[in-house]
């Protein structure tokens, strides 16, 4: 069981407008995406895997001559591993409006000549999905194996049985909701408000100031890093713990421990994420809700998934993206007759264990992958 | 029936052709694979139990896992031909909720569980010691059977939730028991509806 070795993203230009859910066209776009693995003679072994709010088309493997530079599911892709790539062509791609190379806020709008920024269109799951097949149209994949992501990652992979429901066998849909909660799109309120309120973001034109709002995406990803650790694994790593030996008495200074990994993660952050994009993501996720087109009823809105396998996987700490939110998943694809099978793994690590490498988890995506490979040679 | 069974095909032939079924309890997915495999039967199966879950998933079984003391409420009503509950009543604390719940979510329930009023089990009592056999084999400090019921406390229970008796008998040896079986069988089985 080893890495997939050294892998270079790949970059497609697509010429026809892409119409999208707000009735906006984005005319002309590239997608950045990665394959692993070799597509069989069938065409039938193809897997997409989605990504979530901060990653990209890289999901597995490292480039050259950079250090650090493992893809962001890399534990689950990879020759003999659960996704094997020995097995499955795997493909990663970077979703539009997003910051690592497919066309977003930061490229050129046709339109004026200037960058996007503030004025690129507002994206949402279902525009991803449709560009994503579009792409599997020009790499002559009439049909995927499965579809794979978890949280925003899992919701494009539902997403996919319900639009494009031909085009996909299996659905594997980890740590997400049929639709975020109001105390979720709270969160992502705040993390928007800390950007935009940011007076360096300039309206969502910064490029042209030569500036970048840092402080507002730090305070943004240190809210978001919060949801995604359970209270019990931010003790277990951090609990009280002074930064120096004796309190400071200072309002201002990092004093716990929990301040300064907070502080280290949203630096981190706001040196390679792009404001925009963190605005853009976070709408996505909030506008997601297949069930809306239904009155609300999402067994009505899984119909259309009628003859797909699903996979569910939720985690009993993730409170962002709780249990009960895969449930009705589950409950809407049961009331359909549609073959489910639901994995509530009891992990510590809050939101952030489905990128995790927990044997409960991969274990139940190892047999499933092993059944829908056993499938492919029958 | 005179050749030696086992409690999973004797259960298997009371479940008809291609039936939908709900499996409560379905350990490694083990009936749920015979019934897809011999009676094209459809459903899903339920399960704590994490090894158990894997165990499913690996037979290609859908599984679904939860606390069956939660209930059923991902299940609407009358949504399967059968629901089988075999050997879990006896783990459970709602034992009289969860039989509800099954007779709610299908058209007819299949339950089994071990008999305490088996012959055995009474001398053992009779002797003033908790019975421990085949069929029963914890000692009464560490059972996981917190529920100590007979084959006729069962029929009192059913009539009570307004469960019509469809079928009933013993379990042993390899063989159903249809005499006496409240004497003569270490595990009940019943299969009922709603009346």
């Amino acid at each position: 069981m080893g890495s997939i070795g050294q892998v270079s993203p790949q970059k497609m230009l697509f010429e026809a407008a892409l119409p999208l859910q707000s009735g906006a066209q984005l005319a002309g776009y590239e997608l950045m995406f990665e394959t692993y693995g070799t597509l069989n003679a069938q065409r039938s072994n193809a897997v997409l895997v989605c990504h979530a709010l901060n990653a990209s088309h890289h999901v597995a493997g490292t480039y050259a001559g950079q250090d650090k530079s493992e893809g962001w599911w890399d534990n689950l892709v990879g020759p003999g591993k659960p996704l094997d790539t020995n097995r499955f062509f795997v493909i990663g791609v970077n979703n539009l409006g997003s910051c690592f190379g497919s066309t977003g806020p930061m490229h050129t709008n046709p339109a004026t000549g200037q960058p996007w920024g503030a004025d690129f269109p507002v994206m949402t799951v279902e525009d991803w999905v449709d560009a994503q097949a579009r792409l599997l149209d020009r790499l002559g994949i009439a049909q995927l194996a499965a579809v794979l992501g978890g949280s925003l990652g899992g919701m494009q992979a539902l997403s996919w049985t319900l639009r494009h429901p031909e085009r996909v066998r299996e659905c594997i849909a980890v740590a997400t909701a049929p639709n975020l909660s109001a105390q979720n799109i709270a969160f992502n309120e705040v993390a928007r408000r800390a950007i935009i309120t940011d007076p360096d973001f300039h309206g969502g034109h910064f490029y042209a100031h030569g500036v970048v709002p840092k402080r507002g995406l730090r305070v943004a990803r240190m809210i978001g890093h919060i949801t995604y650790l359970s209270d019990d694994s931010m003790e277990e790593k951090f609990g009280r713990e002074l930064r120096a030996a004796e309190l400071g008495y200072s309002t201002q200074d990092i004093e716990f421990q929990i301040e300064s990994y907070l502080r280290y993660q949203g630096d981190k952050f706001s040196e390679y994420f792009d404001a925009n994009t963190y605005l853009l993501i976070t709408r996505a996720l909030d506008y997601f809700d297949p069930a809306r087109a239904h009155g609300g009823d999402l067994s009505a809105a899984f119909a259309a998934a009628t003859g797909k396998r699903f996979t569910v996987i939720s985690f009993t700490t993730d409170w962002r993206f709780s249990p009960a939110r895969s449930r009705e998943i589950v409950k809407a694809l049961v009331d359909n007759r549609i073959d489910v099978s639901y994995a509530e793994i009891a992990a510590p690590h809050g939101h952030d264990a489905f990128l995790l490498e927990d044997p409960r988890y991969h274990g139940v995506l190892r047999a499933t992958f092993d059944r829908i490979a056993a499938g492919l040679t029958r | 029936m005179s050749a030696v069974t086992t409690e999973l095909e004797l259960i298997a032939e009371l479940v008809p052709e291609g039936a939908r079924v709900l499996d409560l309890g379905c350990g490694n997915g083990e009936l749920l694979a015979h019934l897809q495999q011999t009676k094209g039967c459809t459903g899903y199966g339920v399960e704590i139990n994490d090894d158990n879950v894997l165990a499913c998933a690996r037979r290609g079984v859908n599984v679904v896992q939860l606390n069956l003391e939660d209930g059923l409420a991902l299940f609407e009503d009358r949504s399967f031909d059968v629901v089988l509950q075999l050997q879990t009543l006896q783990h459970l604390k709602n034992t009289e909720k969860m039989l509800r719940e099954t007779a709610r979510v299908g058209r007819i329930g299949i339950v089994s569980f071990p008999n305490f009023a088996h012959w055995p089990n009474r001398l053992s009592v009779l002797q003033g010691r908790m019975p421990v056999t085949k069929t029963l084999p914890y000692e009464w400090y560490d059972t996981p059977n917190i529920r100590v019921g007979t084959h006729a406390d069962f029929e009192v229970l059913a009539r009570r939730n307004g469960l019509q008796i469809l079928d009933s008998f013993g379990f042993h040896g390899g063989r159903a028991v249809r005499h006496w079986p409240n004497l003569l069988a270490s595990v009940a089985v019943f299969k009922f509806e709603r009346r």
